[in-house]
């Protein structure tokens, strides 16, 4: 249980001034110059040892990320930073509130990431339905240039610093990194095949970081309060405080900043009011955004909410977006409305994602209805261990996931469904 | 990828105004030099908040102006779903139906639009004032359900809350975005669990 002095988005809700006098009141932008002096290795330092993983899905050391950039910019090769605010994943909507309640945490974190790297540009990729979002952190930054706190010498030191906003355009697609890149160099958002990597050849052809907000966000708060205070939250490898998105069946769906490796049941019914009906009511959750497959409540009395917790039970913390299901829920055309999700959204680029998502969709839409034989719940399943894994980005993996979820755990619901139907039709 | 089509009355001719050719200078200059054909998806913004869609004499228009060849901005504007491809009506109301807003009745939602507007998702009232369009995740799952009405989300809808905003529209009114509830931003109804003390100055 996170206490209010450890939580880092005191302005989550925007009760408070989102502009920079506010900002400053809240502790943003204090002393920045005295902590950037202290160097871009003391910077990365203190983030790696906050055990701080990327705030996005992967969930990959941010710090150690910032060291893959090359030592040295040459002015052929400028470096980048992109900060990836295309919050998409059906069920998280914790960087919109970064973005209009705390634009100052970012941009600041911008400056700090970007001296780290040697970056003098950060371009922040902001979803397009995002507008009013897009509009308070313009405002943000062009507050802080006013106040030379960024600018051709951010905060009084020899450092020039930019940061620009691209909006997106209502591609999911373009949350993944690569796509991400392409789309902000005036391109369709489709990914790109790994290596290169783009620290070695990102936006442009150049050197680039991308992070996501809540991961560059955290930042400042990190150097301020030293990387052990946030390494002392949470579990090992697990470290430090995260914002859920508790959605769905609960009786008052919030964001709330937590420590990691809440358990899952407290966090519901400590902030978001308890599963509607009561925690026997809950039938199924979703923990970390779309993408992850689903946990049966036996397992949801128990487990933590964590990167390594959540992976032992075969499903992920991902965005850490929790999508509540009680008792009255249809789940398996729960999960059929996301496969027709994951077929919108495939780019088209990889056969397998672009055939697959199509597919796993009519499949499941039939599976709803029972309209289906048996032996085909395996020839469901396998058909989606053909789509993970062999297609360029992690869209393929992301579509199969939920359907497999849904066969581990709720296979007997399926069957009661085939069967039922049959029996309807010999009657 | 968007799924409209491109058959539509096609202008001949699009040009930025006067105002938005310099906003449209100052989004290229956000692009490193050379690079100026990042902004080709913010000149199709401009250009769609400027005359409603982007016509394919848009495209054209802004291919010259980034120098870069039509089928480049072709390419962007058929991927991207945003960008309207004909026109819309007036209010373009786009319901999330994705698996959280469903679960807290999406379903509603789209029964209001249809009893209120008498249309259903992808259609036009005959009066070019309403389109209705069923969209994907929108980002504000923890308020849902919701829709989003040009660039404002309308949130913590339910059938009788959805019909009135639509009924307010219809009366020329320009009903306040956000939670229907009135709760502030994604804060647990009821109040805050947490930060319940004003931040201190200092305090971090």
């Amino acid at each position: 249980m996170l206490s209010d002095k450890d939580r880092i988005f005191t302005n989550l809700y925007g009760f408070h001034d989102v502009g920079l006098k506010g900002a400053r009141t809240r502790g943003d932008w204090n002393d920045t110059k005295g902590l950037l002096t202290k160097g871009r290795g003391w910077i990365v330092d203190q983030v790696k040892e906050s055990g701080l993983r990327g705030r996005g899905g992967a969930g990959f050391p941010t710090g150690l990320k910032w060291t893959f950039m090359p030592k040295a910019a040459t002015p052929e090769r400028p470096h980048y930073l992109v900060i990836n605010a295309d919050e998409g994943e059906p069920g998280t909507c914790k960087d919109r509130d970064i973005l209009r309640n705390e634009p100052h945490k970012v941009i600041e974190g911008a400056l700090f990431a970007g001296v780290s790297m040697n970056a003098h540009v950060a371009y922040i990729y902001i979803r397009g339905e995002f507008y009013r979002e897009a509009e308070v952190v313009q405002a943000a930054i062009d507050e802080a240039k006013e106040a030379g706190l960024i600018g051709t010498r951010a905060c009084g030191m020899d450092w020039a610093f930019d940061v620009r906003i691209h909006r997106g355009m209502g591609a999911y697609i373009c949350g993944e990194e690569t796509a991400l890149i392409n789309s902000i160099e005036g391109k369709k958002g489709q990914p790109r095949l790994k290596p290169p990597f783009p620290a070695g050849v990102g936006v442009f052809g150049c050197p680039t970081t991308v992070n996501n907000v809540e991961s560059i966000a955290v930042v400042p708060t990190i150097l301020r309060r030293g990387g052990a205070w946030f390494a002392g939250l949470g579990r090992p490898k697990n470290t430090g405080t995260k914002v859920f998105c508790i959605s769905g069946h609960v009786n008052a769906p919030c964001n709330v900043e937590e420590e990691m490796g809440v358990p899952l049941k407290e966090l519901i019914e400590r902030h978001a009011g308890g599963v509607r009906g009561g925690w026997e009511n809950l039938l199924a959750v979703i923990p970390g955004g779309s993408s992850v497959p689903l946990l049966p409540k036996d397992i949801c009395d128990h487990v933590l909410m964590d990167f390594d917790s959540l992976r032992e039970v075969q499903s992920g913390l991902g965005t850490a977006a929790v999508i509540v299901m009680d008792r009255s829920t249809d789940i398996v055309r729960a999960i059929a409305r996301l496969s027709r999700f994951y077929k919108h959204e495939s780019c088209g680029q990889c056969t397998p994602c672009r055939e697959g998502t199509g597919w796993l969709w009519r499949m499941m839409e039939r599976m709803a209805t029972g309209e289906a034989d048996l032996e085909e719940i395996d020839v469901l399943e396998q058909v989606s261990r053909q789509i993970e894994g062999h297609t360029i980005c992690a869209l393929g993996d992301a579509a199969a996931w939920p359907v497999q979820g849904l066969i581990r755990h709720f296979r007997s619901e399926i069957e009661r469904r085939i069967a039922a139907r049959a029996s309807r039709r010999a009657a | 990828m968007s799924e409209q089509s491109s058959i539509s009355p096609e202008p001949t001719a699009f040009v930025f105004t006067d105002d938005n050719l310099k906003k449209a200078q100052a989004l290229i200059d956000r692009y490193p030099s050379g690079r100026q054909a990042g902004a080709t998806m913010p000149l199709l913004d401009l250009a769609q908040r400027q005359a409603g869609w982007v016509s394919r004499a848009a495209m054209d228009y802004i291919a010259g102006l980034l120098d870069v060849p039509p089928m480049r901005v072709y390419e962007v504007a058929t991927f991207y779903t945003m960008y309207l491809l004909r026109p819309v009506g007036q209010h373009h109301v786009q319901v999330c139906t994705n698996l959280p807003c469903w679960l807290r009745g999406s379903d509603d939602v789209l029964r209001a639009c249809q009893e209120v507007l008498g249309i259903s998702p992808g259609e036009t009232t005959s009066d070019h004032r309403f389109t209705v369009a069923e969209v994907e995740c929108a980002g504000a799952c923890v308020n849902a359900p919701m829709v989003q009405i040009g660039d404002d989300y309308f949130e913590d809808l339910d059938h009788a809350s959805m019909k009135a905003l639509l009924e307010a529209l219809q009366r020329g009114e320009r009903p306040k975005p956000g939670s229907r509830t009135g709760r502030q931003c994604s804060c647990p109804a009821g109040g805050p669990t947490t930060l319940k003390a004003v931040p201190v100055k200092g305090e971090v």
